[in-house]
């Protein structure tokens, strides 16, 4: 073959190379198309982990149930079972450890807005909960635990 | 010279050996995840029917998986609709529903506030949604970079340290579940919580739901309660001429959801 086709050929393959050797460190060795093949997973695996060790900040009612057995009873026997603790107090995360010993607890009007406000739909879950069309009418200003109490909302005192 | 003889057993030759990459990669190559009792194929039901829009599930979901609070973006959402008498439709979802509705009045934004009188109404709902976790994920297809992908339990995950953020994916998702993250700047969407799954634990926007109107299942768990839902009720999708194969079931949905 020519010399002045084999030497820029030379160079093309130099480059070819470098890139393959760039590539070789640069891109992880955990990257590859696993169990649903190329099209769908195609990536690098170590970033299953960061996703399954990802903070758990919402840890369930059962988990208040020791410590706080008697709010957990008392909930227990109203309408607002259904609602977990960490609903209105706020996520656990890692309570109760020094960092986090005091939940901060929502107890704002829009708390209870949320489900009480009432809305005129037809046929809807929502239309059945008891509640008010116009809230600021009732106590403007006032927080709705002030008279009602969340843990047993039928006493209508707390 | 290349005879006939000699170019017909080089091609032969040459074909043997490309064949061989191919048979060692079919060798090791796993089967397809769906269909082994062992393994775990997460599905969601929503309940349309039970749900009220108090919207506790997208504050859990937002405070769980570290979505700014207060941006304008959320993994999950809770819509609104209201069918008015005059066949009209009127959906909103201020804030994702980050505060439940807690009023009357449509609210779409930049697009303007309506007021639509009780009398008026025919028929109203709330529809929750996430992401689909699609059995073929257009986002997946679409990403030139392998960032996101789908794990063998059907979970779509982005990855944040891969992702260039050309936003391929958000374009490509036909149910608009993904957004850049304000603070990473990469692709962001629902993962099912897998940090919560692989725990034991429920998502936390089924955590966080009072009315079950939100639960998790293993598809390939025929006792499963949601499988069971799935199978033997009159279940739907989103969207399902887009042949997404989406994965979240809805019970009682109305045909104006889109």
């Amino acid at each position: 073959m020519k010399n002045h086709v084999f030497r820029p050929l030379i160079v093309v393959i130099g480059i070819v190379l470098l890139i393959l050797a760039a590539r070789f460190v640069y891109v992880p060795k955990d990257f590859g198309s696993y169990e649903r093949g190329y099209i769908y997973s195609w990536h690098r695996q170590g970033d299953e982990n960061f996703w399954n060790k990802f903070t758990i900040k919402y840890q369930g009612k059962e988990y208040c149930k020791d410590c706080h057995e008697k709010n957990f009873t008392s909930i227990n026997k109203s309408p607002h079972r259904i609602i977990i603790c960490e609903n209105c107090h706020g996520p656990a995360i890692d309570h109760p450890s020094e960092a986090r010993s005091k939940l901060v607890i929502d107890k704002s009007r829009e708390q209870c807005y949320r489900c009480h406000v009432k809305l005129p739909y037809p046929d809807t879950a929502r239309g059945r909960i008891k509640g008010f069309l116009d809230p600021e009418q009732h106590n403007p200003g006032m927080e709705c635990v002030t008279c009602h109490d969340p843990h047993d909302p039928k006493l209508g005192g707390a | 010279m290349l005879t006939r003889r000699n170019f017909l057993k080089y091609s032969l030759a040459g074909a043997a050996g490309l064949a061989v990459p191919a048979t060692i990669k079919a060798s090791t190559g796993t089967a397809p995840a769906a269909g082994t009792a062992t393994d775990k194929r997460w599905v969601f039901l929503v309940d349309s029917t039970k749900c009220v829009g108090c919207g506790m599930c997208v504050k859990a979901c937002k405070n769980e998986n570290e979505v700014p609070y207060d941006a304008n973006v959320s993994r999950t959402w809770v819509e609104r609709y209201v069918v008015t008498k005059d066949g009209k439709v009127h959906a909103d979802s201020p804030k994702a529903a980050r505060d439940g509705f807690t009023t009357q009045t449509i609210d779409q934004g930049h697009h303007g506030k309506e007021i639509i009188k009780p009398a008026d109404i025919s028929k109203a709902f709330f529809v929750p949604k996430l992401c689909n976790h699609c059995e073929n994920p257009a986002c997946v297809q679409v990403c030139p970079v392998g960032a996101t992908y789908q794990t063998k339990e059907g979970v779509v995950l982005v990855d944040r340290t891969w992702c260039i953020g050309c936003g391929y994916c958000i374009m490509a998702c036909p149910y608009g579940v993904r957004f850049f993250h304000p603070v990473y700047h990469t692709a962001e969407k629902c993962t099912f919580c897998v940090h919560r799954l692989h725990a034991g634990l429920k998502p936390a926007c089924v955590e966080a739901c009072p009315f079950g109107a939100r639960q998790i299942g293993n598809r390939n768990d025929p006792n499963d309660p949601v499988t069971k839902t799935i199978l033997n009720n009159k279940v739907q999708v989103l969207k399902e001429e887009y042949g997404t194969k989406p994965q979240v079931y809805y019970l009682g949905l109305s045909m104006e959801v889109k």
